[in-house]
C-alpha cells in the first residue's frame, strides 16, 4: 500500500509480523507512514496495535518482515531511531517520584540534552501542556487529562521527528479529550509527523490524514478518513430501535429500504444515500420504531461492513 | 545476542556516559527523602557502640587476621564498614529496584529514549554503589576518628567496600528480576541477616568447626570483611587478590544476569 506522497515514507513496514510464542499478534501488515502526516492505526484491543507501535517505537523486535524506521532498522540502530521519536504509552509512565517539571528536564537529559537547554525546554512544553501552575506538584495527585498532557510534553522534549501515541486519549473525560485533539492538532500544524492508535472512530476522523484499519492482527482497509467511508459505507444511516422484542419480527419488511441493512443487537442500521427517505419509506410501510436518527455514516460504519463487529464492544 | 538485545544495546561504547542520567534521576529524588540515606549511616554507627565498645570491655582483645591480638572494636569496626556498604547497595538494588521495575514503570519511560537496558542495569548498580559508597566513607572517618584502623592500608578500604557493593548489589538486583511480588523480599532478609551474624563479623572465623568455616568463607560478605579488615588492621597478602576476584566476578555475573532479565522483561 504506497502512499501518493512524494517524499520517502518516515515509516516502511512489509510484511511487518510479532509473535508471542504461537500467538500471532501482527500478522504480515504493509503500511507507509509520511512525513508531516497524521497517520492512524483503527482498530478494537487487542487488534495488534500496540504491538506495531512497540516494533516501530524500537522497544520490541520484530518477528518477521522488514521495517525502517527513519532510513534505520530497529534491529540495529534501535537508540538512534529512539532519539527522534517522541512516545507517548498507552499506560502513563510518568515518574512518579519526580515532579512535574523534574520529569521533563530528566527525560530530556535522558536524551542527552543538556540541563540548561532542558530546562528551557521543560518551561517552554509546560506552558504548551498548560501545566506551567503546576510545574513543582508531584506527579501522583494530577488528573488523567493533566497526566496525559505531561506525557505527551515529555514525548516533546527531544523535539521529535515523529510522535507515537498508543490510545492518547483512552479513559478520558470528553472535555480533557477535546483539549488533548486541540493540543495534537497543533503538533501537527507545526509538521510534526503524528502515529497513533485508537478505537474511537471519531478520534480517527478528527486527527487521522489517512488511516489503516486493523483487525485480528491484520490491515483491512486502507484510506483517509473520507475515502474509506465512500468507498465501505453510505453517505447516510438511519438508525431504527424498535420496542424490545419487535426487531426479531420484522424479518423481510424492511427489504428494498436501503442499500444493506444491519442488525445490532439494540438497533437496526439502515445504509442509503438519502436517510431521511429510508425513514419515511419505513413509516410508510407501516412500522413504528421506537426512535428514528438519520446521520452521517462514519469510520464506526466502515469498520462494522469489514468486520461485522463493532469498534468499542 | 538475541534479537531483544540487539534493539537495546546498538552501541555499547556509549553505555557509561548514558547510564550517568539514571544517577542523575536518583539524585532528583533523593534531593527531597535525604533523611532516607541517612538514617543508613547510623545503623553501622549504633552497632560498634554497642558491641564493639559496650559488649568490647567484656571480651577484650580478639585474634587478628595475622594472630596478634587486636581489640575487639579494632576487630569489628572494618566488618561493619563492610556491611553498612553491603545493605546500602543491597536496599538500593533490591526494594528500589523492584519498585521502580514493576509499579513505576520507570525502566519502561527510560527504554523510550536512546538508553538500554544495560545502560539501566549499569546506571542503577552505579547510584546503589554511590549509596553504600557514602556509608563507608562516612564510617570510614569516625572509626579513624576513634583510632580503630591501625594501617595506612586503611585507605583502600573504601575500593574495597565499593567492590563488595558491587558484588552483592549486582546480585541482589539479578534476584530481584525474578521477584513476583514484595513479600519474595523476605527472602533477603533470611540470606542477608544471617550472612551479616555469622561472616566472621563478629568473632574470627577459627571460632567454627573446620567443616562450617568452607561455607562461611564462601559467603561475599565474608570476602570483603576479610578483604577489608586486612587493610585497616594492615595484613596484606596475596590472599586478598582471591577476595578481590571473587567479588569481581559475582558483579559482573550479577550485572550480565541482570541485563538478560531486563531484556526479556522490557523489551518483548
Amino acid at each position: 500500500m504506497p502512499t501518493d506522497a512524494p517524499s520517502p515514507p518516515l515509516i516502511r513496514a512489509r510484511g511487518l509480523t510479532k509473535r508471542f510464542g504461537s500467538f500471532t499478534a501482527v500478522d504480515a501488515i504493509d503500511f507507509d507512514v509520511a512525513p508531516g502526516e497524521a497517520f492512524g492505526f483503527l482498530g478494537p484491543n487487542g487488534a495488534g496495535k500496540t504491538s506495531t507501535m512497540r516494533m516501530i517505537g524500537c522497544t520490541s523486535p520484530a518477528s518477521g518482515g522488514t521495517l525502517t524506521v527513519l532510513d534505520m532498522d530497529p534491529a540495529t540502530r534501535g537508540p538512534e531511531i529512539r532519539g527522534h521519536l517522541g512516545v507517548v504509552p498507552q499506560q502513563d509512565t510518568l515518574d512518579e517520584e519526580l515532579t512535574v517539571r523534574e520529569n521533563l528536564v530528566i527525560y530530556g537529559r535522558y536524551f542527552g540534552l543538556s540541563r540548561a537547554e532542558c530546562g528551557r525546554r521543560a518551561d517552554e512544553l509546560l506552558e504548551f501542556a498548560q501545566l506551567t501552575e503546576r510545574r513543582d506538584s508531584r506527579v501522583e495527585p494530577l488528573s488523567g487529562g493533566m497526566k496525559r498532557r505531561l506525557t505527551i510534553a515529555r514525548a516533546l522534549i527531544n523535539e521529535p521527528d515523529v510522535m507515537l501515541l498508543d490510545e492518547p486519549t483512552t479513559g478520558l473525560d470528553p472535555q480533557a479529550r477535546h483539549l488533548l485533539w486541540d493540543r495534537l492538532y497543533r503538533l501537527k500544524q507545526r509538521g510534526v509527523t503524528l502515529v497513533l492508535t485508537t478505537h474511537y472512530m471519531d478520534e480517527a476522523e478528527q486527527l487521522c490524514d489517512r488511516l489503516v484499519i486493523m483487525d485480528k492482527a491484520r490491515i483491512v482497509a486502507e484510506g483517509s478518513p473520507r475515502q474509506l467511508i465512500e468507498q465501505y459505507s453510505t453517505r447516510e444511516v438511519a438508525e431504527l430501535r424498535f420496542p424490545v422484542g419487535v426487531q426479531e419480527t420484522l424479518d423481510g419488511q424492511l427489504a428494498g429500504l436501503a442499500d444493506r441493512i444491519e442488525h445490532l443487537p439494540d438497533r437496526l442500521l439502515l445504509y442509503a444515500n438519502d436517510g431521511e427517505a429510508v425513514a419515511v419509506a419505513v413509516h410508510d410501510r407501516g412500522l413504528r420504531p421506537e426512535t428514528v436518527l438519520v446521520r452521517r455514516s462514519t469510520l464506526e460504519d466502515v469498520f462494522l461492513r469489514l468486520t461485522g463487529r463493532t469498534l468499542v464492544e | 545476542m538475541s534479537a531483544a538485545t540487539a534493539v537495546a544495546t546498538g552501541q555499547p561504547r556509549r553505555s557509561v556516559p548514558r547510564a550517568w542520567h539514571l544517577i542523575e534521576r536518583n539524585l532528583f529524588v533523593y534531593r527531597r527523602t535525604w533523611t532516607i540515606i541517612v538514617s543508613g549511616f547510623f545503623e553501622p554507627l549504633f552497632y560498634l557502640v554497642g558491641i564493639g565498645f559496650g559488649l568490647g570491655r567484656l571480651v577484650g582483645d580478639v585474634t587478628g587476621p595475622a594472630g596478634q591480638p587486636i581489640p575487639y572494636a579494632v576487630f569489628i569496626a572494618p566488618a561493619l564498614l563492610a556491611t553498612g556498604a553491603m545493605n546500602g547497595a543491597v536496599a538500593e538494588a533490591t526494594f528500589n529496584f523492584f519498585f521502580k521495575l514493576n509499579f513505576n514503570r520507570t525502566f519502561q519511560s527510560i527504554l523510550a529514549t536512546p538508553l538500554s537496558v544495560r545502560d539501566v542495569a549499569v546506571g542503577e548498580i552505579a547510584w546503589a554503589l554511590i549509596r553504600g559508597g557514602l556509608y563507608a566513607i562516612g564510617f570510614m572517618m569516625v572509626i579513624a576518628v576513634l583510632g580503630l584502623v591501625r594501617s595506612p592500608w586503611a585507605v583502600l578500604a573504601v575500593p574495597a567496600a565499593l567492590l563488595l557493593g558491587f558484588a552483592t548489589g549486582a546480585v541482589g538486583m539479578a534476584a530481584t528480576s525474578f521477584m513476583r511480588s514484595p513479600t519474595d523480599f523476605d527472602l533477603i532478609n533470611i540470606i542477608v541477616l544471617p550472612m551479616f551474624l555469622f561472616s566472621a563479623t563478629f568473632y574470627p572465623i577459627e571460632t567454627y568447626p573446620e567443616a562450617i568455616r568452607g561455607i562461611v568463607a564462601f559467603t561475599p560478605l565474608y570476602q570483603g570483611v576479610a578483604l577489608i579488615r586486612g587493610l585497616t588492621v594492615g595484613v596484606i597478602g596475596p590472599e586478598m587478590l582471591i577476595h578481590v576476584v571473587y567479588l569481581l566476578a559475582m558483579g559482573f555475573i550479577g550485572l550480565w544476569v541482570t541485563s538478560r532479565r531486563l531484556d526479556r522483561i522490557l523489551l518483548k
